[in-house]
């Protein structure tokens, strides 16, 4: 079975984003670029899957600009046999992705589909939902576990109040939450051996994809700045201004 | 303009989340609201008692008992035609359907709005709230989930909307509801609690998180909740992480004990009204968003507190 994960390079999870001081957006020139962490999280699930013998091979898609080839090559040297960019300065939305990632799904044939729950940029947690939609199967987001047995996942999901077990049949797709694993560290000859391995660039059209957004993003602001707070010396202190602002008695 | 809330329910009663969304939804035209569910007479009368909702559209089948993605989507894609607007509150059930509706009639999706500018304009969250985006969607249908901390929860009485029938739409879809795990909890609901309580790596045990935490949990009266390194060390269950993927309160009073104040645990609750913060490292950046900070060892200071209280 091949299991095709989609990995998208972001502003490292790290890095304090600045404002453009012209309200045009989030000033991303010369910061840190990683690959997002919940498709890490993805990627090493895909990875563990085919050393258990449950895949046969891994292939990780980018959708985005050129250098989303490093992201790619890290993905390889993490485990991925093959990688794929979609090559486009587009603004890509989820909807045009999970479009681009079905029209992959469509060529590769893939039993699943593991993707990050959501990106760290733009937090939106709709692409994997959307390529669900577009391709006609069952999904299973905010995965804590995963168990492949007789042509059919078991996942358990993250759901507000503790969690959810379900059974989809295969193909089917799933997101992946913080606790699925702990992605491995990347070692240095595996970043070597994936300088090897194949990326094939493909370009929107090709995929007969209209990537054009629908969201316009007008400006961007600072988030509301809280007036700085006190140092208190000790709890009989922290007892006093919290009784005297109403809120213990 | 007809804005549609996807109720988020029991069976019997509303969640409160859905209320919230009511809210946003009537910022943007006249309300209905859809309970797609099984035996779920109940609570669609419960929606139809939301102030500011002027119908409820029922579907009830068994299929829909467990509000899975792929049968409660369908439900709505067949009424979408009649809407301007569809919104689910942002919880982890609204943000599972949200997407997959907006995909099946082709538009995009805007996720944890914030603020309604207008009807086509909305304000979000990006970067782990460190920058608020002002968007405008074309599409001529917007797929919207709220930030339910954005918004007052509508009353759930003076409503007096009529409650339609719709046809069950059955749709082939290889999933089976298998379990769920859901903790019993006498303690406030976290997203709608008035107090959080909320503890982090620095309480080194489950054993110990819950001896320090629960007193003053039961003394406030205060919901629990924990820093994603809680979670992953295991001292805390993982529906109590507060945080950018977590999640997020704003509450009247959060108090975090020996929570560092990474950037992504900020962005869960930056939004409470007062911040409490007790640890014992000065350069904690929790500090930079606490009203009131103590630089303490929290297994002195918290059970001090306690008894204070």
């Amino acid at each position: 079975m091949k299991i095709l994960v989609a990995v998208k390079r972001v502003v490292d999870y790290n890095v304090k984003v600045r404002i453009r001081s012209d309200g045009t957006g989030v000033d991303i020139a010369n910061v840190k670029m990683s690959m997002n962490p919940f498709d890490e999280i993805a990627l090493e699930e895909a990875v563990r899957l085919k050393e258990k013998g449950v895949a046969t091979e891994v292939v990780a898609v980018s959708c985005g600009v050129a250098q989303c080839q490093e992201t790619l090559r890290t993905a390889m040297a993490i485990g991925a046999d093959r990688a794929i960019l979609v090559e486009s300065s587009e603004d890509l939305q989820p909807l045009a992705v999970a479009k681009l990632l079905k029209a992959i799904l469509d060529k590769e044939q893939a039993g699943l589909v593991i993707l990050g729950k959501q990106a760290i940029d733009d937090d939106c947690n709709q692409t994997g939902q959307m390529l669900a939609a577009l391709a006609g199967l069952p999904q299973a987001t905010f995965a804590s576990k995963l168990e492949l047995t007789d042509g059919r996942v078991l996942v358990t999901r993250e759901v507000d109040g503790g969690s959810q077990m379900l059974s989809l049949g295969l193909p089917a797709v799933i997101t992946a939450d913080l606790r699925l694993n702990e992605p491995r560290y990347v070692t240095l000859p595996n970043i070597m051996k994936a300088k090897k391995k194949q990326l094939d660039v493909f370009k929107p059209q090709y995929l007969g994809v209209d990537v054009s957004p629908r969201i316009m993003t007008l400006k961007v602001t600072e988030p509301p700045k809280r007036k700085a707070g006190i140092l208190v010396p000790d709890v009989a202190t922290l007892v006093s201004k919290l009784r005297d602002d109403g809120l213990v008695v | 303009m007809t804005a549609l809330v996807i109720a988020e329910h029991d069976g019997t009663s509303i969640k409160v989340a859905t209320r919230h969304a009511v809210t946003a939804a009537a910022q943007c035209g006249d309300v209905n609201v859809l309970v797609a569910g099984y035996n779920s007479n109940a609570a669609a009368v419960a929606a139809s008692g939301i102030f500011g909702v002027s119908k409820v559209l029922h579907v009830n089948a068994a299929a829909l008992v467990h509000g899975l993605a792929e049968s409660v989507a369908a439900q709505i894609v067949a009424v979408t035609p009649n809407y301007s607007h569809i919104l689910f509150a942002a919880t982890e059930w609204g943000k599972n359907i949200a997407p997959r509706v907006a995909a099946m009639i082709d538009m995009a999706q805007i996720s944890d709005v914030t603020r309604i500018v207008n009807s086509d304009t909305f304000e979000r969250p990006i970067y782990a709230g460190g920058a608020i985006a002002t968007v405008r969607s074309v599409d001529p249908i917007k797929v919207i989930s709220v930030r339910t901390t954005a918004f007052d929860a509508a009353p759930d009485s003076g409503g007096t909307a009529d409650v339609e029938d719709l046809v069950f739409v059955a749709v082939s879809s290889d999933v089976i509801f298998v379990g769920n795990e859901i903790a019993k909890n006498e303690r406030p609901e976290l997203t709608s609690a008035k107090i959080i309580v909320s503890g982090g790596r620095a309480m080194r045990s489950h054993e110990k998180f819950m001896e320090v935490m629960t007193p003053l949990a039961d003394k406030l009266g205060a919901a629990m909740g924990a820093s994603r390194a809680a979670v992953d060390a295991g001292y805390a269950p993982n529906d109590w992480q507060v945080g950018q993927t977590g999640k997020i309160v704003a509450p009247e009073l959060y108090l975090a004990c020996g929570i560092s104040g990474a950037i992504q645990h900020l962005a869960g609750m930056k939004d409470s009204k007062l911040i409490v913060a007790i640890n014992n490292d000065p350069e904690a950046p929790i500090f930079s968003v606490a009203d009131y900070g103590l630089v303490a060892d929290l297994f002195v200071a918290v059970p001090n507190l306690v008894s204070s209280l």
